[in-house]
């Protein structure tokens, strides 16, 4: 077993478990888009990100991919994380306006203005959609293309590809495809709605 | 030739040095024609061509070694050519010069006086290359080699004592010894960040591999824009990198090794297979190297071209066949690295040290440089400067001494602004760090970094903002587009400095740019986007003036930022001469002959033409 401390507690885990993980066991949320049970974690959508404090240094890491340490001090909710994840939610939600998860994250985590220049995208390429049809589905029929800020899903030269069985677990499994958020706004604002800031207060970290 | 044959002992390697050398005796003049790319590009190979018909022409080619080397450096005035052993040094040669050459130089010992190089600053005529300022204040331990040797002929270097280093490591010395003599040397990657050598050698020496292989490998993925050492390294003297990384490998335990080289570097590539096959041939590389019983085989991985492919974990997946992403690396690729064996990863500057190192021992090594930064560092120095080129400086010389004394300031009598180094990761300084030496480590304190050694200098018509805007924008497109903070963070960051430069920028939106920049710098995935806000956090530190002037004022002081700038012609100074009419391309300047022009300004695309061709400096752009 490995020990550490996660937002004050020690606490013990199993060895090969991610901090995510063993966060989870003991009932601690952090929030996640880009993982998922039984997919390999990629650390791509960085919303998961928890100050790791180790040999007296503080770095922010995805905590979806960092494996447990012995002697490490985890915080999930410094003032640190909460300003990083506050931006990388609103740079989210500037891609992805109307996300029902996007908005509820928001309202979740404090953000209450996009202070960029909103685009809808309908993607926020977290990539758990190529993973399941890879891994889970053993198809393999959609993936990334392009680079940079033209990255797109999508299936092998833009066309339908005899690799899909139009099993629909890539669209099961998209956080962002699903109803949109139907809070009282308008396209492009954020709906807040379900403002709810008690979650944040619950375990509170000395910064 | 002297044919090749396997050798399989130190004794064997000498014999055939010595007989290489004997061989060579017999030639009274040496000529080197420079055959690097940027030489290429002025037709050096057609200088090459008429020089060896001349000599067959003349009857010299038994007495005069005629060769084509790499990149000798002083790239702005190529094609260059060296004569030794007198070191006369002419530079724009071309194939009508040849004769002249032949006659003066080659037959007799006088010198083409309209080939030599004439000092800008002090208008002297300058012979020898040794006494050029370009290369007087330089220490070239590495790039010295480049304009001695032909890279496709590994007798060239094995006649400067090539592979002498390979040598002693295999027979005389113990793995751990050679990590430890790196180790004393204090060398530290070349790359760009800096990481001292021996700790990543420790680090995959002590790595256990599951089924015994173990990799070396060499990054030549060099994409920052304006620089190119690592090319010219490669090109000119790719031996120096195989025996670097073969004493690498030894060191480690490793038996495999690969070179990424990008494929927009033809010549490299091609230099590089050459030499490996030569290597090969004369038992240098492959199995029981010289007959020590180590092994060891190199390939060569050609890149598609990915800035991101530079960084580590992104390499390997590319070497491995998958899309050039970087992963997380909790677990360091010491350990699991390409194919998930522990792997060692240096640039290729980085391994064309070793054999230096372990030629001359580190206590020699470690005379040249600073404390913490030791050796030399090739600069690719480009953009607003007298001399363009390739210079090696030793660690620790200041920006000045490279700007002035070696790359002989801006030219056209300009105003010197900046300079960017470290490529997109590393930032911009302003005249007043001119002082700084260069070295790793006070190169980070003021915000920027050594990088892989771009270095871009950037005179007074140089918009700062602009600047960002640019870098900024590369990185959008090179960014792999994995992480958040880096994809989405980048293309906000473009869109507010767009709006800066097209005058619609706010000074929240100049909080929300140093905010933004602090989140990519702590939650990006790999060192592109933890380091990409790094030129627009330098330019505003050092250059927030220009922001704000783009913000408060509408205004762009080097006039680079077409939405702020507007031209109009000065009915007073303008004498009708009708330049500007013909030249512009939009037929925006109305007027007669001899009569004052007017700028419709609808029409007006602000290209600058009208205000580059008015002699009467007429035009006035605000």
């Amino acid at each position: 077993m490995v020990n550490l401390i996660i937002d004050g507690q020690s606490v013990e885990a199993e060895e090969g478990w991610t901090i995510l993980e063993a966060a989870k066991y003991y009932g601690i949320d952090i929030p996640a888009l880009c993982y998922y049970e039984g997919l390999t974690p990629t650390s791509a959508c960085r919303v998961c990100v928890v100050e790791i404090i180790r040999g007296g240094r503080s770095r922010l890491s995805a905590s979806c991919s960092y494996p447990v340490q012995e002697g490490i001090e985890v915080r999930t909710n410094s003032k640190k994380v909460k300003r990083a994840r506050k931006v990388i939610i609103e740079l989210l939600l500037a891609s992805c306006p109307n996300s029902r998860t996007l908005q509820c994250l928001a309202s979740k985590y404090g953000v209450t203005k996009i202070r960029f220049r909103s685009e809808d995208r309908g993607c926020i390429l977290c990539g758990l959609c190529v993973r399941m049809c890879e891994e889970q589905m053993q198809a393999g029929a959609i993936g990334f293309v392009y680079r940079g800020v033209g990255r797109e899903v999508a299936m092998p030269f833009h066309t339908k590809h005899e690799a899909c069985r139009e099993c629909g677990a890539c669209l099961y499994i998209c956080p962002v495809c699903e109803l949109p958020c139907r809070g009282p706004m308008q396209p492009g604002e954020l709906c807040n709605a379900c403002l709810d800031t008690v979650q944040l207060e619950a375990f509170p970290c000395k910064d | 030739m002297v044919k090749m044959t396997r050798i399989d002992s130190p004794s064997a390697l000498e014999h055939y040095r010595r007989a290489i050398k004997e061989k060579r005796a017999k030639y009274v003049k040496t000529v080197s024609v420079c055959g690097g790319t940027g030489c290429q590009a002025h037709e050096c190979g057609a200088v090459y061509e008429a020089l060896r018909a001349a000599l067959d022409e003349n009857g010299l080619a038994k007495t005069v070694e005629l060769r084509q080397t790499g990149c000798h450096g002083f790239c702005e005035m190529g094609p260059l050519m060296v004569i030794q052993p007198s070191g006369i040094f002419y530079k724009k040669v071309s194939p009508e010069d040849i004769e002249n050459i032949v006659e003066a130089s080659l037959k007799g010992n006088k010198v083409v006086e309209e080939l030599v190089y004439e000092d800008p600053v002090s208008g002297e005529d300058i012979k020898k290359e040794s006494q050029i300022p370009f290369y007087k204040k330089q220490k070239r331990l590495l790039m010295s080699m480049n304009g001695k040797i032909d890279p496709c002929n590994i007798e060239d270097y094995l006649a400067q004592d090539g592979y002498s280093a390979l040598v002693k490591t295999l027979f005389e010395m113990e793995p751990t010894e050679v990590i430890d003599e790196v180790e004393n040397a204090g060398l530290r990657g070349r790359g760009g960040a800096g990481v001292p050598t021996a700790s990543k050698w420790k680090a995959a020496r002590k790595a256990i591999a599951r089924d015994g292989i173990k990799y070396v490998l060499c990054n030549a993925d060099e994409g920052d824009p304006g620089a190119y050492m690592d090319r010219s390294l490669l090109e000119g003297n790719p031996h120096a990198v195989l025996e670097g990384m073969i004493i690498g490998a030894y060191a480690i335990g490793a038996n495999e090794g690969y070179i990424y080289v990008r494929h927009e570097y033809p010549l490299a590539v091609d230099n590089l297979l050459v030499a490996i096959d030569q290597a090969r041939e004369l038992n240098l590389l492959g199995d029981d190297i010289l007959g020590s019983g180590f092994s060891f085989d190199i390939n060569v991985s050609i890149g598609g071209g990915a800035f991101v492919c530079g960084e580590s974990t992104a390499l390997m997946a590319s070497i491995e066949g998958r899309i050039g992403e970087p992963r997380v690396k909790h677990i360091h690729t010491a350990e699991k690295g390409l194919y998930q064996r522990p792997t060692n990863l240096n640039n290729v500057e980085t391994w064309a040290n070793v054999s230096l190192i372990i030629n001359q021992g580190a206590a020699k090594y470690k005379r040249v440089g600073t404390k913490n930064s030791t050796g030399t560092k090739i600069f690719s120095l480009v953009g607003a400067i007298n001399n363009t080129g390739l210079v090696e400086v030793p660690m620790g010389i200041t920006l000045r001494e490279i700007i002035y004394d070696i790359g002989g300031g801006v030219p056209k009598g300009k105003k010197f602004k900046a300079v960017q180094t470290g490529g997109p990761s590393g930032g911009c300084l302003p005249e007043s760090l001119l002082d700084t030496p260069v070295d790793f480590d006070r190169l980070y304190d003021v915000g920027s970094m050594m990088g892989s050694g771009g270095m871009i200098v950037m005179d007074e018509g140089t918009c700062m903002v602009d600047i960002a805007r640019y870098f900024v924008d590369f990185l959008c497109d090179e960014s792999c587009g994995k992480c958040v903070p880096c994809r989405e963070g980048l293309k906000q960051m473009l869109y507010i400095i767009e709006d800066i430069t097209e005058g619609r920028g706010t000074l929240e939106q100049l909080d929300l740019l140093k905010e933004l920049a602090e989140v990519m710098r702590d939650t990006s995935l790999c060192g592109l986007g933890q380091t990409a806000a790094n030129p627009v956090l330098s330019t505003l530190e050092y250059f927030e003036n220009e922001y704000l002037e783009h913000i408060k004022m509408k205004k762009c002081r080097a006039g680079v930022c077409k939405s702020l700038i507007t031209f109009n012609i000065n009915p007073k100074k303008c004498t009708g001469c009708m330049r500007c009419r013909k030249a512009c391309p939009v037929g925006a300047i109305k007027g007669k002959k001899k009569e004052a022009h007017i700028i419709v300004q609808e029409k007006c695309e602000k290209c600058g033409i009208c205000f580059e061709v008015c002699e009467y400096k007429a035009v006035v752009r605000k």
